[in-house]
């Protein structure tokens, strides 16, 4: 993984130090993070109710391809949406019955797609450097945004993260976030401890039993604690993750009820964090299994924030790589 | 060689023309382009007595994001659009700080028109120099203006609200 990933943040910048995919937020500048966290700003008051026509032309005569080998409702979804808001033309390949399916390797599709004039790639993959790999056989003016590779990463889940947080607690250099659950099978998790550690964040937290958290925590200035008690003490952001089964053998982690009962983030463990502290997920989620229903519809959960500030930011990642 | 524009003496020129508009027909909303026009719009809206004013960036409908790419959307300091008043069967006079090659009321007229469609449209500005590349003019202005070709025609606002142009390369 870290051989790709130091490919994957020099890959992402053309020659002129300008983002041209986003491929990771591991090695991505604070000033690149801030630039895409500002233009995100700009593209909210898209959305606004009082704003009849809710569609920039930035992209008119655009093409954007979804290509997600992996099943992905909500984050194809705001992609489309973002897209579709930016004036481009978006198509969703249904790889299920494409012509992958039929033995075509992902760089021939790619190849073919290119042939059609694509401008855009959002790809999400379960193997981990997928966008990587096609980033690196693109010729210079196609763009990739990986939308999730394997455990690895999911930089616009990062960024939205980090925008949210932005939104609710202004400075990261004065909040503590904890994040709770299987951090190990999470390329979300990952993306924000890299992007909260390059935003100057003091401390992040790690909280989950030793068989869901990855062995370099450490080495990446994440405190562990095996007590979410322990870990929730004080913090300004709680960020919940699902237990990715689909990712486990048997037997890795306890089952639904158990699980919930020693990690599972119910309303009396969220009052041992800071009275005004936020409640994240970055969904989909599974109530009573790592988040209480009381918690997740409560009025420090900031989860359905998230969504839509995803549409804005993956606005804002679009629009940068395209123009450059 | 050309000289700097005084911008407290075109903004007394365009208040004079608006507070006869105003006389005339009172009925009109203005709307500053970010960010120098914004600030125009802002003293103009004091200055006649009026209620509230409009703020239009025009970054989305630029039409040299092929060019330049998204850099310039934050070249506005953060300003979005806000139009605290329904656009819809409104006059409304567009205010900038310069008029030039027209391209950015071109703009400015297309992301107005994203929030309804206005009875009129005029447009205030301080200096005009009249090197239009579209079919755009004021309809109320300071003054023309000549500046060599390489500068660009800087507004900057004082601490005590005051205007000042300043010449810069292009």
């Amino acid at each position: 993984m870290p051989k790709t990933s130091k490919t994957a943040s020099q890959l992402q910048l053309n020659d002129q130090g300008e983002l041209t995919h986003l491929l990771t937020l591991e090695g991505l500048s604070k000033e690149h993070i801030l630039h895409i966290l500002d233009t995100a700003q700009q593209f909210v008051a898209v959305s606004d109710s009082d704003r009849e026509v809710k569609k920039v032309p930035l992209l008119r005569g655009k093409n954007v391809f979804n290509l997600f080998f992996e099943n992905s409702t909500r984050t194809r979804t705001t992609f489309e949406i973002a897209a579709k808001r930016l004036s481009a033309d978006v198509v969703n390949l249904d790889i299920q019955t494409s012509s992958t399916a039929k033995g075509e390797t992902l760089l021939d599709t790619i190849d073919n797609l290119v042939a059609m004039q694509a401008d855009i790639f959002v790809v999400r993959h379960k193997t981990t450097g997928a966008a990587v790999e096609v980033a690196q056989h693109l010729p210079p003016h196609v763009h990739v945004i990986n939308a999730g590779d394997g455990t690895n990463q999911h930089p616009t889940q990062g960024l939205l993260d980090m925008y949210t947080m932005r939104h609710f607690k202004q400075d990261f250099t004065k909040i503590k976030v904890a994040i709770i659950g299987d951090i190990v099978h999470s390329r979300v998790a990952k993306s924000n401890i890299h992007a909260l550690t390059t935003l100057g964040c003091p401390e992040i937290r790690a909280i989950g039993p030793e068989s869901l958290l990855p062995k370099d925590l450490n080495m990446m200035g994440v405190k562990i604690y095996n007590n979410i008690e322990e870990g929730l003490k004080g913090v300004d952001v709680v960020m919940t993750l699902r237990i990715q089964k689909e990712r486990m053998e048997a037997g890795q982690v306890p089952e639904g009820d158990e699980f919930f009962k020693q990690w599972g983030l119910t309303k009396e463990r969220l009052q041992l964090a800071k009275p005004d502290a936020i409640v994240m997920h970055p969904g989909p989620m599974n109530r009573e299994v790592e988040i209480a229903s009381d918690v997740a519809d409560g009025p420090q959960a900031v989860i359905l924030k998230q969504v839509t500030f995803g549409i804005a930011v993956r606005m804002a990642v679009m629009s940068i790589v395209a123009g450059n | 060689m050309s000289s700097i524009p005084n911008a407290e003496d075109l903004y007394q020129t365009l208040l004079n023309q608006l507070r006869e508009q105003k006389r005339i027909s009172p009925d009109f909303q203005l709307a500053g382009l970010a960010s120098g026009g914004a600030w125009v719009a802002e003293r103009l809206t004091k200055d006649l007595g009026l209620s509230s004013h409009g703020v239009i960036n025009v970054s989305f409908h630029r039409d040299d994001y092929a060019e330049k790419g998204i850099k310039a959307l934050n070249s506005s300091e953060g300003m979005s659009t806000k139009l605290p008043f329904e656009v819809e069967g409104a006059h409304i006079i567009l205010v900038d700080d310069v008029l030039d090659t027209g391209r950015t009321v071109r703009a400015a007229l297309n992301e107005l028109f994203d929030y309804g469609r206005p009875a009129k449209v005029d447009l205030a500005v301080l200096a005009d120099r009249h090197r239009r590349q579209l079919p755009v003019d004021a309809t109320f202005k300071g003054a023309k203006v000549k500046v060599a070709d390489d500068q660009i025609l800087v507004l900057e606002q004082l601490d005590d609200g005051r205007f000042s142009f300043s010449v810069e390369a292009q």
